[in-house]
C-alpha cells in the first residue's frame, strides 16, 4: 500500500524534523518526506493530518510482556497491543519471563509469538547468568546470535563481583551490550519503600539510595577494567546521575534510562500505602526526582523507559510490602514523556528524543526515526485531545496503574507499523 | 505533593469510624479517648466494670502474628463491654492453605463481624482491612509491622496523664529502638499531637529511623544527655534478632551503653515515670532495680491498656450509632417533607 499523511506536522529529532510537510509510505517503509513527492509515487490511500503530529513509533527498552509466563498478566499478542496504543512500535522486553529467557530456545519462542501478533517490533533481552541465578554464565554469544539485542540480569543483579566482572570481560569481547540494573542486594535487606521521611514515618521497610549507589559504584569501576558497553537501568537517584555523568566525561562507553514514573511521583505517593505505587528501585525523594529531571535535560540520561510489569490484580491486592513491585505502563510512557514537556523539564525535540531514537541508537538500531528506508512506524497524534487514564479501558492486561484518574494532554489517533495501522483510536 | 495519609479512618463527621493509626487524628480525638477510658476506671477501686455497651457486637481478633499481651487485654477489653468475641490466629490457619488475606476477611465479614481487631506483620495491612471491608464493619489496628499500634500509644499517654496531669509541657525521653518499633512510632504521634514540650529519642544510629527530622524528634547518642532533666522515660523492648542482624553486637554491649539503671535515671527530673509497653527484659534495657522501682509505672499501663482498649471500641460503635440515627431521621425529615407537599 502506498500512503500519503498529508499537510501533518512531522517531528523526528534524529533528523531534526519539525515542520508541517506530508510523509510518504510505500511497501511499509518510509518513502520520503516532504511537499513533493517522490518521483513515480502515487498514493493509494490519503491521510489529511492537518493540525495532527506524526512522529517515529517509541522505541521502550524495558517493557514485560509476560510471555512465556502465566498468561495471567499478559501474552505478547495482548501486550504489544497496549503498546501500540500508547505509540510503542519496539518493544525490549527483560528476560525475566518463566521460564527465564536464557537459551535460543525462549528467544525464538519469545520472536516467533511476537511475529504471529505482527503489532510491533519485539526484541528480547537475554540473560547474563543462567535462569539469572547470578552464578553461572549463560550461552550470551549464542543469544546475542538468536536475536537477543542485549544480555541483562533483569531485576536480579549479579552480586558477586568476580561473576559480574567475568560477565563484562566475555560481553566486550563479543560485543554484546550489558542492561544492567545496579543494586546491592544486602542493602537493600527487603525493603520495600525508600529510605527517607515517608519510611520513618510509616515504618516501611527502607531501601536507601546506597543500595543502589554503591553497587553502581561497583559496576562503573568494572566497566572501566574491562571495558564492556554498558547501559543502565532504571536510576532512581541524584547521586546515580552524578557518577553517570561523571563516568560519561571520563570517556566509558555507558548510557542510562530511568523510568518514566520515576520523573512523576515521589516516596510521598506511598503515603497511604497503594500498593499501585510499589515499585522497584522505590519511588524516591523529590531532590532524586529533581535530580533525575535535570539528567534528562542535561543528556546524561539518555533514554525514558516504561519498565512495564503487567500484574495480575490478585498480586496488588495485598498489604503494600506483601504486593508484588511493578507499574502497567506501555499505555502511559509517551503520556508521561509529554507531560515534562508542558512542565518545561524538556523541549518536544527532546522529549521524543528519549523515547525514539536515543533508545534506538543504544542497542543500535534504526528504530525510531522516519529515516528514509526505515520501518514505517509512526504515530499520529492529536495535540488538543485531553484524555483520562481509567482502568477498565486499559488495553494491557495488567491494569495496576497508579495514574488512574490523571488527566493528559494529548492522545495517539493511530499508530502505524510497517506501514499498516494498527491501532486507531475511536475508529470510524 | 501529599504530606499526610488521606484519613479513611475518619467517617464523614469527623469522628472516628476505625483506629488505625494516630497519625492525622486531631487532640480532641485523643482526649475523647483518654476522657472515656478514665470513665470506665472506678476511682474509688481502681477496677474497671463490665458494661453492656457493646452487647450483640461481633468482634474478630485477627491476629497474623502471635501475641498474648495485646490479644489478652483486647479481649478482656471486649467481654467487659459485653460482645461477642472471636478470636482467629490466622497465622496457622486458613492464609497458610492458600487462602487470600481478602478471601479470609470477606468469609469472616459473612460471618456477621462488626469489628475486626487486626495484628499483622506488614507495615500498612491494618489500612489495607480497613480499604477493603464492607461500610459498617470497623478496623482496630493492634499492631502492623514496624508501623503503628496506636492503642498501646494511647494507654501510655493515659499512664503519664495519671501521674502528670497533662501532656503539654512534659519532656519525654524514648530509649531504644525506634527504628523498627510500631509503639514507639505511635507513642510519638501521641505526644505530638497532646503538644509534649519535647520528644527526645536516645539509642544508637542502627535503631534510629533515617530521618527523624520527620518524626519532629531529638536525637540523643549519650543516653545521660537524653535522660537530662526529663519527666517520662519510656524504655523500649530490645528484640533478640537486631543481635543477629549486626544492628548491635551484644545485649551486653547495650545495656552499658543504653540500659536504663538507676544511676541514669538520677539524670531525670527526681518524680519522673519510667515506663515500659512489655514485656522487659531484665539487664538488656532495664535494671530491675529500675523496673520494680518507686518511679516505675510499667503494670499500671497494663490495667489502663484495658480501659483505653474499651474507650476506643465504645467511641467507634457509639459515632457508627450516631451517624445512622442522623442518616434515620434526615431520611424521616425527607419523607416528612415530601408527605407535607
Amino acid at each position: 500500500m502506498r500512503l500519503m499523511v498529508e499537510n501533518i506536522r512531522i517531528l523526528d529529532p534524529q533528523q531534526d524534523i519539525d515542520q508541517v510537510t506530508n510523509l510518504y509510505v510505500a511497501r511499509g517503509r518510509i518513502l520520503g518526506i516532504g511537499k513533493e513527492a517522490p518521483e513515480g509515487f502515487e498514493a493509494d490511500r490519503i491521510i489529511n493530518g492537518t493540525g495532527k503530529w506524526l512522529f517515529p513509533g517509541l522505541v521502550d527498552l524495558q517493557a514485560r510482556l509476560a510471555e512465556p509466563g502465566s498468561h495471567y498478566e499478559g501474552t505478547i499478542a495482548s501486550e504489544t497491543k497496549a503498546a501500540v496504543s500508547g505509540g510503542i512500535t519496539t518493544i525490549c522486553c527483560p528476560p525475566d519471563t518463566m521460564p527465564v529467557n536464557d537459551s535460543q530456545a525462549v528467544t525464538e519462542l519469545i520472536q516467533r509469538r511476537a511475529r504471529q501478533a505482527a503489532t510491533a517490533f519485539v526484541l528480547p533481552i537475554g540473560a547474563i547468568t543462567k535462569e539469572l541465578g547470578g552464578q553461572y554464565l549463560s550461552n550470551m554469544a549464542a543469544l546475542k546470535n538468536a536475536g537477543c539485542i542485549a544480555l541483562s540480569q533483569a531485576n536480579s543483579p549479579i552480586q558477586n563481583s568476580l561473576t559480574l566482572k567475568n560477565a563484562m570481560a566475555y560481553a566486550a569481547s563479543n560485543d554484546i551490550l550489558l542492561m544492567l540494573r545496579s543494586e546491592n542486594k544486602n542493602l537493600k535487606n527487603n525493603g520495600v519503600a525508600h529510605s527517607g521521611v515517608v519510611s520513618s514515618r510509616l515504618g516501611l521497610t527502607e531501601i536507601p539510595a546506597s543500595a543502589e549507589t554503591a553497587a553502581l559504584a561497583r559496576d562503573l569501576i568494572l566497566v572501566e577494567e574491562t571495558g564492556v558497553r554498558a547501559h543502565f537501568s532504571l536510576i532512581s537517584t541524584a547521586r546515580s546521575v552524578e557518577m553517570i555523568a561523571d563516568a560519561k566525561k571520563h570517556g566509558l562507553p555507558v548510557t542510562c534510562d530511568v523510568a518514566a514514573h520515576q520523573l512523576h511521583l515521589t516516596e510521598y505517593d506511598v503515603m497511604d500505602f497503594d500498593s499501585l505505587f510499589h515499585v522497584t528501585p522505590p519511588l524516591r525523594s523529590h531532590d532524586d526526582k529533581a535530580a533525575l529531571r535535570i539528567g534528562l535535560k542535561m543528556g546524561v540520561i539518555d533514554a525514558i523507559v516504561s519498565d512495564h510489569t503487567p500484574l495480575d490484580r490478585d498480586d496488588k491486592l495485598l498489604p503494600f510490602g506483601e504486593s508484588a513491585p511493578g507499574i502497567s505502563s506501555l499505555e502511559t510512557l509517551l503520556a508521561l514523556t509529554l507531560k515534562l514537556v508542558e512542565e518545561d523539564v524538556l523541549d518536544l525535540n527532546q522529549a521524543l528524543a528519549k523515547v525514539t531514537n536515543h533508545p534506538a541508537n543504544i542497542i543500535g538500531l534504526h528504530h525510531g526515526s522516519l529515516e528514509t528506508g526505515n520501518s514505517a512506524d509512526f504515530c499520529i497524534f492529536d495535540p488538543e485531545t485531553h484524555w483520562t487514564l481509567e482502568r477498565k479501558e486499559m488495553i494491557s492486561k495488567g491494569d495496576n496503574s497508579p495514574f488512574q484518574g490523571w488527566e493528559f494532554r494529548g492522545q495517539i489517533e493511530a499508530t502505524y507499523f510497517q506501514g499498516r495501522p494498527v491501532y486507531q483510536n475511536n475508529p470510524v | 505533593m501529599r504530606l499526610s495519609t488521606p484519613n479513611i479512618q475518619l467517617n464523614e463527621k469527623g469522628k472516628l469510624r476505625h483506629f488505625l493509626t494516630l497519625e492525622g487524628l486531631k487532640h480532641h480525638h485523643l482526649t475523647e479517648i483518654l476522657d472515656v477510658a478514665e470513665s470506665f476506671i472506678d476511682p474509688l477501686t481502681g477496677e474497671i466494670n463490665k458494661l453492656d455497651t457493646l452487647h450483640g457486637k461481633a468482634i474478630m481478633n485477627l491476629f497474623f502474628e502471635p501475641s498474648t499481651r495485646t490479644l489478652t487485654t483486647f479481649e478482656i477489653a471486649e467481654k467487659r463491654l459485653s460482645a461477642d468475641v472471636v478470636n482467629l490466629n490466622i497465622e496457622t490457619s486458613s492464609t497458610k492453605k492458600g487462602e487470600t488475606l481478602l478471601d479470609t476477611l470477606w468469609n469472616l465479614e459473612a460471618m456477621l463481624a462488626d469489628m475486626f481487631v487486626v495484628r499483622h506483620s506488614e507495615s500498612g495491612a491494618a489500612h489495607f482491612i480497613a480499604k477493603h471491608v464492607a461500610p459498617h464493619v470497623h478496623v482496630v489496628n493492634a499492631g502492623d509491622g514496624q508501623h503503628a499500634h496506636p492503642t498501646q500509644a494511647m494507654l501510655d499517654v493515659f499512664t503519664i496523664r495519671k501521674h502528670k496531669g497533662d501532656i503539654f509541657d512534659l519532656k519525654v525521653a524514648i530509649i531504644g529502638d525506634v527504628q523498627h518499633s510500631r509503639v514507639v512510632r505511635s507513642q510519638i504521634q501521641a505526644l505530638s499531637i497532646l503538644e509534649a514540650r519535647e520528644i527526645r529519642v536516645i539509642g544508637p544510629k542502627t535503631l534510629l529511623p533515617s530521618h527523624p527530622e520527620a518524626l519532629g524528634i531529638h536525637v540523643y547518642d549519650n543516653v545521660e544527655e537524653g535522660l537530662e532533666g526529663v519527666d517520662v522515660v519510656i524504655n523500649v523492648r530490645l528484640q533478640n534478632e537486631r543481635m543477629k542482624s549486626a544492628l548491635l553486637p551484644s545485649e551486653k554491649e547495650f545495656f552499658n551503653l543504653y540500659g536504663l539503671t538507676k544511676e541514669r535515671l538520677a539524670y531525670a527530673k527526681p518524680d519522673a515515670i519510667v515506663m515500659h509497653p512489655g514485656p522487659i527484659n531484665r539487664g538488656v534495657e532495664i535494671d530491675s532495680e529500675v523496673a520494680d522501682g518507686e518511679q516505675s509505672v510499667i503494670l499500671e499501663q497494663v490495667t489502663y491498656g484495658i480501659a483505653v482498649r474499651m474507650a476506643v471500641m465504645s467511641i467507634i460503635f457509639r459515632n457508627s450509632q450516631e451517624l445512622q440515627e442522623e442518616k434515620r431521621q434526615a431520611l424521616l425529615d425527607l419523607n416528612m417533607m415530601e408527605t407535607s407537599e
